[in-house]
């Protein structure tokens, strides 16, 4: 059995050596400033899953499955859906489903600010991310033989 | 004026993918109708669209770049073919008849009737806290769209693992 | 006026292209360009001439914002459209392993 070098060239695994942690923390970034500028849980979330996918897509699949395994996405995207539900019926403190039951807003322009807003938007980037990233894997690894 | 050629752009390129033969061409084609979009919700004022619609548009590259690699086939034309025409040109005709009586009812470019939308923006800063309007009507007035949104995407990823799961057969 | 008829014509392409088709990455692709016509067809309904995008800045007072409600639909709407296509794709992959093709007059029978 050969031993052949999975993956892709040298140029592009240095590249992306440099550039996976950057992205990630740009997608961070979006996340937590989902309420003060643009962008919010679905863009960040999605930044989060490309960043996996370009350590994937470089490096084959072995790498990237120790990084985030299976089993693990599962678990995130539960959590983030689980998140998002008890965070809308403890709505019900205030008086009404999915209400915002933080009484001091906070100032404007900071980044504690708008009650449940980012806790939110926390949970969706979760959700989406690890998701988006579960679907990846499912449809790149499934076969280069026939089978899973 | 930005914004007619913009869209002409994306018109031609929406030609070219559906007319080439070569799946990986088409593919690509898409690719720059997607990008004409983002920029177009950029002169249109959504800078949330915007970030949201490229990065989409680079992950479905990528699924439909893995679905086409290699799967190359000719097609020939064959029998049904009058049915089909006939059935088609039916189809776009009904959609413009009802796209006709729609337009006329639209209020003109550039003027929009903000009934609900005004309450929004007055009232959102103190009711919420966040300054990002838009941010604070899909999580805080309109909660359950997202809700219901987030159930769409578990779905999803459900039926994608269900599908691709190896089932086998015991003889 | 000009940019609605525009916006159709893109939804048109993409719907002679599902209905025309017989490859099944085509109608896939042609399903994602109506799904572009559409939110481009909502966004340009709440467009102001001559305004701003709808975040607050310090201190100041902005009078003339865009529609936000349109923007938050659409935001929504174009996640749910990467959904829908992953979910497609998935099925045309297994769709080849079984049929050994892509064109849709072919796969008539149900095989086991």
């Amino acid at each position: 059995m050969k031993n052949k070098e999975v993956g892709m060239t040298l140029i592009v695994k240095t590249i992306t050596r440099l550039t996976v942690g950057l992205i990630l923390l740009y997608g961070i970034y979006i996340v937590l400033h989902g309420h003060l500028s643009p962008g919010g849980g679905f863009a960040g979330g999605v930044i989060i899953a490309l960043s996996f996918i370009h350590l994937m897509l470089a490096f084959g699949k072995e790498v990237a499955l120790r990084k985030l395994s299976e089993s693990w996405a599962s678990i995130f995207e539960s959590l983030g859906a689980i998140m998002f539900l008890s965070i809308a019926v403890l709505g019900f403190i205030g008086g009404y489903f999915f209400l915002n039951f933080f009484i001091q807003k906070g100032k404007p322009f900071e980044l504690f600010s708008a009650g449940i807003i980012p806790l939110c938007n926390i949970a969706i980037s979760l959700k989406v991310g690890a998701g988006l990233f579960a679907i990846f894997a499912v449809l790149i690894l499934f076969n280069k033989s026939g089978d899973k | 004026m930005e914004l007619h050629l913009l869209l002409s752009f994306m018109v031609l390129a929406a030609i070219v993918a559906v007319e080439v033969e070569d799946l990986l061409s088409s593919v690509i084609a898409v690719g720059a109708v997607g990008l004409g979009l983002s920029m177009a919700f950029l002169i249109l004022k959504a800078p949330d669209l915007a970030i949201t619609q490229l990065v989409v548009e680079i992950l479905c590259l990528i699924i439909l770049i893995r679905a086409t690699i290699k799967k190359d086939l000719l097609l020939i034309k064959d029998g049904r073919w009058f049915f089909n025409t006939t059935s088609t040109v039916l189809f776009i005709a009904i959609f413009l008849a009802f796209a006709y009586f729609a337009l006329k009812e639209l209020p003109n470019f550039g003027a929009p009737i903000m009934r609900v939308a005004k309450e929004y923006i007055e009232r959102g800063l103190e009711k919420t806290g966040a300054t990002n309007i838009v941010a604070s009507i899909i999580l805080d007035f309109r909660g359950y769209d997202t809700l219901g949104e987030a159930t769409i995407l578990f779905t999803a990823v459900m039926g994608v693992l269900a599908v691709m799961r190896k089932v086998g057969r015991i003889k | 006026m000009s940019v609605y008829i525009l916006c159709l014509i893109l939804f048109c392409i993409g719907l002679y292209c599902v209905l025309r088709k017989r490859n099944i990455i085509k109608i896939i692709i042609g399903l994602g360009i109506i799904e572009y016509a559409i939110n481009l067809f909502f966004v340009l309904v709440g467009y102001r001439t001559h305004g701003r995008a709808p975040i607050l800045a310090k201190d100041q007072v902005i009078s003339n914002m865009v529609d936000p409600i349109p923007q938050a639909l659409v935001l929504t709407s174009i996640v749910i459209g990467l959904a829908v296509t992953a979910l497609l794709v998935a099925i045309a992959i297994r769709i080849y392993e079984k049929y050994g093709t892509f064109d849709i007059t072919k796969i008539r029978r149900l095989r086991g």
